[in-house]
């Protein structure tokens, strides 16, 4: 199978009937079921305002019985990332999401840390939300808004977000981030008709993320950041076809992840992430290890964002 | 009807000098007929602020929590605080009152009354905080549509609305008697809305054996069943912290540390609310120094409850010293944070355990500077949870600051000024005292029970004596 079969989208009309109720179920919905309360309940939410907020989309795209589902995963090669440094310019991983999602200022969706390695000198860390497969922050949500798809991607749905921020306590990779004010976003950006899948236009008062782009996949695309990567140091593929590629070459992902050594972040937690690392601080590319430091990122339509706010983490 | 006949003399024989019994239902009652103007202007101060405290609220609403000092690494901030804060002061009082109704202790009669009030109106804004601290306020009704079972805040909503039922019941049941009193007391000198209100809320109460019979069970069931839920709500309070994987809070102890935490602040919310209704309500002969000093001594047993918490908590954690713990016990003990760590420790632990335990200052007035000392200890500490539990990085990144804006100080003032208004307003609608009780405790006058039985029946006030209870 090819890498381009591989990334195809699911043939059309295929989409499952719906996706929340299935989702609910799932979550165990138990307490919506206290006899006529709960048919109260349904009959709220089935009420015309909230339904068309969030559409039937939520990541299920792919969810089609008797279809193998897709299980996306990341791999990012951390011998291959200097941070940019060799091309001179910001991350490029976290300039490419910002731009292809109108991430508001300051969020960075994919943030390149910079870790201290133990014998001295930074290790770069491109991080992403880590795509947990026991995810704290969907366990804690008191409404659903945030949530795992059956390709295993979690999502928030903006239209349903309280904005309570149990979830950012929760997580333990400080991947989330709060619309705190009026998001900036560019004009063009409210064209876009919303979907948690890429989450613009956002929504003041909720919570956004790193959403792993599963709608590129399905295009045929690579995630903005792993297609943006000058050293491609970052894979994104399917852990059910086994096979995850930088844009460059196809790797087996199972032996690719064994024979160098991969890990995930806080592993002791048993969050089960699907984003995975391969250790390493630039050798790949020659960064000397003891130089440290990033060019700071940019928000290029900060000035075209009218009447919105900006704010620091 | 023998034993009835006891209760039923009250206005008797109008022009005997006033016994003991009518100076109490005088002073209780008193404060339900008059409203001096100083009284309004306080009103008045209240509400101002509250509207102070609204407009601040109004420009959250439009621009977004960018008004306020929290941002993405340290979320959440003084109004999370303050939610922990005031759900604990509830903990005072039902449960104090519980447990003493419980074990039948007679001292603090006079003061159940004042405590059930104080858990009622902490509840009632405590439960505001959360609401305030909305990124969408617009959506909450998504919580009854959308509700997570799973979720550690939906077991807050459960919990607190259960709590905040039960104790309203709580405090109603006992009222009932002293509502039949007032109606019966105030007569026409009263207002005709609170003629209207003490007949509706009496219930009918006569104070036949039937009805003491009910309410006797009655408040048996609740108090009873209102310690476990009293217990549950800050557990599940708690929770909120202690469900995630963040280093400081993500500790087994924290349930019964907030717990502890909640009574302690509750004993001295209460001795503060005493003194100040003492004082202002001329109660100095049905609240002496012996509740002062008995609350005093729960007060200094739950100053060393907390210690032992606090150092299962920081012995534990604090002797393996993990990456987290190590930069937590920094910022707590010697960094940013330890002038209020250190206040906590010794201006809230130890100095009013030191107070209580010498007999020189077990005064009126060293009880209440150690609960004075305590209350204040006891917010520094629900804001050192919140805030330095979110302050430890979680990957490298330089550790966030948070310092609360205008618009939090301002809400938050908002809050006790409501609480403030709460008390001062019901204060007006009931006794503070829960008169029947303590009337029945001490027992009816010797000279006076001699009263002849045929005046009794139809003259039954909303009172009854030790007798009536078989």
């Amino acid at each position: 199978m090819t890498n381009r079969e591989m990334l195809s989208p699911p043939p059309a009309g295929a989409v499952p009937k719906s996706g929340r109720r299935r989702f609910l179920k799932s979550l165990g919905s138990g307490v919506l079921a206290l006899g006529s309360l709960g048919a109260l309940v349904g009959a709220a939410r089935r009420g015309p305002g909230i339904e068309n907020g969030s559409a039937p989309h939520e990541g299920v795209h792919a969810a089609v019985p008797g279809k193998r589902l897709r299980r996306w995963a990341m791999v990012i090669d951390l011998r291959q990332c200097d941070g940019c440094q060799s091309v001179d310019k910001p991350p490029q991983c976290t300039q490419a999401c910002i731009e292809g999602h109108f991430a508001p200022e300051p969020m960075q969706w994919i943030e390149v840390y910079e870790g201290e390695l133990p014998g001295g000198g930074v290790q770069f860390i491109p991080t992403p939300c880590q795509q947990c497969q026991n995810p704290p922050c969907v366990n804690v949500c008191p409404v659903a808004a945030t949530f795992s798809t059956p390709e295993g991607v979690v999502l928030i749905d903006q239209d349903r977000c309280i904005g309570c921020r149990i979830c950012m306590e929760a997580c333990p990779y400080d991947r989330r981030f709060f619309n705190w004010g009026q998001p900036p976003q560019p004009p063009e950006a409210l064209f876009v008709e919303y979907d948690p899948e890429h989450q613009t236009p956002a929504r003041k008062g909720t919570v956004m993320k790193c959403n792993f782009c599963p709608h590129l996949a399905r295009a045929g695309r690579l995630p903005y950041c792993a297609r943006a990567c000058p050293n491609n140091a970052i894979y994104y593929g399917d852990l059910e076809e086994d096979l995850a590629t930088n844009g460059r070459e196809v790797v087996r992902l199972s032996r690719f992840l064994a024979e160098h050594s991969s890990y995930r972040l806080k592993e002791h937690l048993g969050t089960e992430p699907r984003v995975f690392y391969i250790p390493g601080h630039g050798e790949g590319v020659g960064h000397d290890s003891y130089r440290g430091g990033r060019k700071a990122t940019q928000w290029p339509w900060q000035k075209r964002a009218e009447g919105a706010a900006t704010w620091s983490r | 009807m023998v034993a009835l006949s006891r209760a039923g003399f009250t206005r008797a024989a109008g022009n005997v000098p006033p016994s003991w019994r009518e100076r109490l239902e005088g002073r209780a009652l008193r404060p339900l007929a008059t409203g001096g103007p100083a009284y309004f202007s306080w009103l008045a101060f209240l509400l101002a602020v509250m509207g102070w405290a609204i407009y601040a609220y109004s420009t959250q609403v439009d621009q977004g929590l960018i008004v306020t000092g929290m941002r993405d690494r340290i979320s959440w901030g003084l109004y999370i605080a303050g939610f922990v804060f005031f759900i604990g002061i509830s903990h005072a009082g039902t449960l104090l009152s519980a447990i003493l109704r419980a074990t039948k202790a007679r001292w603090q009669m006079s003061i159940t009354r004042m405590a059930e009030f104080i858990t009622v109106v902490a509840l009632m804004v405590g439960a505001l905080f959360p609401l305030i601290d909305l990124g969408r306020p617009d959506r909450l009704l998504h919580v009854f549509l959308y509700g997570r079972w799973q979720s550690p805040l939906l077991w807050d909503v459960f919990a607190i609305t259960t709590y905040l039922t039960g104790s309203m019941l709580y405090l109603y049941l006992p009222l009932v008697p002293d509502f039949a009193l007032c109606r019966d007391r105030l007569g026409p000198t009263a207002q005709r809305w609170q003629r209207w209100f003490f007949r509706a809320a009496s219930l009918g109460w006569t104070g036949t054996v039937r009805q003491r019979q009910a309410l006797e069970r009655a408040m048996t069931v609740m108090m009873v069943v209102i310690i476990p839920v009293a217990v549950s709500v800050h557990t599940v309070v708690s929770w909120i912290f202690a469900m995630t994987l963040r280093d400081p809070v993500n500790s087994t102890v924290f349930g019964a540390f907030f717990v502890a935490g909640a009574i302690f602040s509750g004993i001295a919310a209460i001795i503060i609310l005493m003194a100040v209704l003492r004082r202002l309500l001329h109660l100095e002969e049905y609240i002496t120094e012996t509740q002062f000093v008995n609350l005093g001594y729960l007060l200094g047993a739950f100053t060393l409850i907390m210690g032992y918490m606090n150092l299962s908590e920081y012995v534990t954690t604090g002797y393996k010293m993990e990456e987290g713990t190590r930069f937590h016990f920094q910022q707590l003990m010697v960094g940013p944070f330890a002038g209020l760590f250190w206040f906590y420790i010794i201006g809230g632990l130890v100095i009013p355990g030191l107070i209580i335990l010498r007999p020189r200052t077990r005064t009126i007035k060293g009880i209440v500077t150690a609960a004075v000392l305590v209350l204040v200890a006891m917010w520094i500490e629900r804001y050192l949870i919140v805030v330095t539990g979110f302050r430890v990085p979680l990957m490298p990144y330089q550790p966030a600051d948070y310092l609360p804006t205008w618009v939090e100080w301002s809400v938050l003032g908002g809050a006790f000024a409501l609480f403030a208004f709460l008390i001062s307003v019901f204060g007006k609608l009931f006794p503070v005292i829960s008169v029947w009780e303590v009337v029945e405790h001490r027992g009816p006058e010797p000279s006076r029970s001699k009263a002849p039985a045929e005046e009794a029946p139809h003259r039954m006030t909303g009172t009854m004596s030790e007798g009536g209870i078989p």
